[in-house]
């Protein structure tokens, strides 16, 4: 299990970096959010994969009995989900603007030459 | 000590950003309530830091949960002094903006934004979970973005792209640098992490998590070689925006790197190395990019860059007297940045430019005013005895004690640069006459009645009292840097604060 998510979170995060530094405005919004599940996953990961045991301390008991799951990756696994869902809610809408404004998808065509010297 | 009024400053913003949402379309009653909120805030992190300067570490422990186990607020010398500076800046750019934004930006919630900015910057320098770091960040990010793009004119949305995209991007790289520190360690509490880490042998591993901090950090404070996206988007906003950003943003970065290098990675060789070449390398960038620039808030945005390269040179040096150097440095240049984009709008009022060639005589149409600017540019240059001056002595002789010949190299380059640039400035806008032939703008300062006018000025006055104060005083600021930096070399104090003194078996 640790292997295969190790192997989806290597994937996720070169596919990311790869869209990264395309040249398409859509690319670059796809190559964010690959990234951002990535770091995701990678929380989720190295907070220890437990299996069949949640952190539930039983009724009869005052502590956990044996191994349980971390509860803390998947808080800040919710965390982050939420705050890149706004900023990418919010990176659409840019890069819509953008697409308007300079009618091309190219961020080779923003900021001509000219205007950069 | 427990105290929970130590979240006032976080709190305050918060709830004046909540009412001002109330107000969204009232122009005139957001400016009252953000200017009062802002006087309030400035009166309140005053008492915090002398509350923390008198008594020391200030905690809190959000929902009563002890420490690593909730989230901790921790308010030492060095936050609250960011915190108070914050204010100070925040209550200058807020009266600027009563009359130096656009009445068309106000409606679209500029007041709320520019607070809830304020609340996540006191947030980050309050906060004592590296997690909890991270969601700051995002919030100082996400309404920055905004107020970076209100308007949508078609330079500001340009440079609104690569701001989002370099700024997204540190924030992953920073996310993964935590969930590899939390593998580690299993803790996310600052103070908690900072004795765990040190208990792990493979430092490879730990020298890795850090390059991970330092380059996530590293984007957001604009060191060389992640600088780039500053200078392409730092002069698209109107200057009252650009005034916070360039004052504060990028040193939050700096800020996180102060911190987190001292208090959970612990510079060893490598770290430091790469510290300082980083250092000397924003320094030279930073001076040649800003020579080359025709336009102020460009050369503006690039001595940002190339400032930033004292305070990071200083914690690679990492002596006391290097820490007392950055973080003089900081405190005089969050007021001068400030101060001078601040400046920077002033001149486009006046002259309806700010491309040196087609600016010029300001000092002959206002000699007062002008000469209120040139104390502001010559205490960023650092002429004895205004602020920028000290820092420097310091870094100087942290440097010669540790026979780092690049560094001093550097700095004094880069302090030459800027020499070189500040007497350009002055004779491109102030002295040489205006030029014919470019249209004539009406000068839209003195069309404005004497309440407009003294809007605009005062807060640049305000600033060069402070930056006065900071060169004239030093000697008080010097020792909040070196008791700051003491708090840093040896962070048990802090430490203490936070999880009492029992020590935790891992």
């Amino acid at each position: 299990m640790e292997v295969i998510l190790a192997i989806l979170i290597g994937v996720l995060y070169a596919a990311g970096i790869y869209m990264m530094v395309r040249r398409s405005l859509v690319k670059l919004l796809i190559g964010l959010i690959l990234l951002g599940n990535g770091a995701n996953m990678l929380i989720f990961l190295l907070g220890r994969i437990t299996k069949g045991s949640p952190p539930v301390i039983p009724e009869d008991a005052r502590v956990f009995a044996e191994v349980y799951a971390d509860p803390i990756p998947q808080a800040l696994i919710l965390t982050a989900i939420v705050i890149s869902f706004g900023l990418q809610a919010f990176a659409i809408i840019l890069l819509k603007q953008v697409y308007i404004v300079n009618a091309s998808d190219d961020l080779d065509d923003l900021n001509p030459i000219e205007e950069e010297i | 000590m427990t105290d929970n009024h130590i979240v006032l400053p976080v709190i305050t913003h918060l709830f004046t950003a909540v009412v001002l949402i109330f107000f969204w379309k009232k122009t005139r009653i957001s400016r009252i309530i953000s200017v009062v909120a802002n006087s309030i805030l400035v009166i309140s992190s005053f008492v915090l830091f002398t509350r923390t300067w008198n008594a020391g570490v200030f905690t809190m422990q959000a929902g009563n949960w002890p420490a690593p186990f909730g989230i901790t607020f921790v308010a030492d010398v060095f936050s609250s002094t960011m915190v108070l500076l914050t204010s100070l800046s925040g209550m200058a750019v807020s009266m600027y903006s009563a009359v130096g934004v656009s009445k068309a930006r106000m409606k679209f919630g500029y007041f709320p934004l520019l607070h809830f900015l304020l609340m996540g910057l006191n947030g980050a320098f309050l906060t004592g979970d590296i997690f909890n770091l991270y969601v700051w960040f995002e919030i100082i990010i996400i309404s920055s973005f905004v107020l970076m793009t209100l308007g949508g004119r078609k330079p500001q949305i340009e440079g609104g792209i690569k701001y989002v995209a370099a700024n997204l991007m540190a924030s992953v790289i920073f996310l993964t640098g935590i969930a590899i520190l939390y593998g580690l360690t299993g803790s996310l509490n600052m103070a908690d992490l900072s004795r765990k880490v040190a208990l792990i042998p493979n430092r490879h591993l730990i020298n890795i998590t850090a390059l991970l901090f330092l380059v996530g950090f590293g984007i957001k404070s604009a060191v060389f070689p992640l600088f780039l996206w500053l200078p392409s988007s730092y002069h698209t906003p109107p200057s009252a925006i650009a005034a916070v950003f360039g004052g504060l943003l990028t040193k939050v970065g700096v800020y996180a790197l102060l911190r987190v290098f001292t208090l959970i990675f612990v510079p060893d060789d490598f770290i430091a190395f790469t510290l300082m070449a980083v250092a000397t390398a924003t320094l030279l960038t930073g001076a040649f990019g800003a020579i080359i620039q025709k336009d102020i808030r460009r050369i503006l945005s690039y001595l940002i860059v190339c400032h930033v390269g004292y305070m990071v040179a200083g914690l690679g040096l990492f002596t006391e007297t290097a820490l007392t150097g950055s973080l003089f440095y900081l405190i005089h240049d969050i007021m001068v940045k400030t101060n001078l984009f601040l400046v920077s709008g002033l001149i486009y009022k006046i002259k309806g430019t700010i491309k040196l060639e087609q600016a010029g005589s300001l000092y002959a149409a206002y000699p007062k005013l002008s000469l209120l600017m040139a104390l502001v540019l010559f205490s960023m240059v650092g002429v004895p005895p205004l602020s920028g001056f000290w820092p420097k002595i310091y870094l100087f002789q942290a440097a010669f004690a540790a026979h780092s010949y690049t560094v001093i190299g550097a700095i004094i380059v880069a302090s030459f640069f800027t020499l070189y640039i500040t007497a350009k400035l002055w004779a491109e806008v102030f002295w040489k006459d205006a030029p014919t032939g470019v249209a004539r703008h009406s000068d839209l300062y003195n069309r404005m009645n004497h309440y407009g006018k003294a809007l605009l000025v005062t807060p640049v006055i305000l600033l060069a009292i402070v930056t006065l104060y900071i060169g004239l005083g030093a000697e008080n600021i010097a020792r909040v840097s070196v008791h700051i930096a003491q708090e840093l070399m040896d962070p048990s104090p802090y430490i203490n604060a936070v999880l009492g003194e029992v020590v935790l078996e891992p």
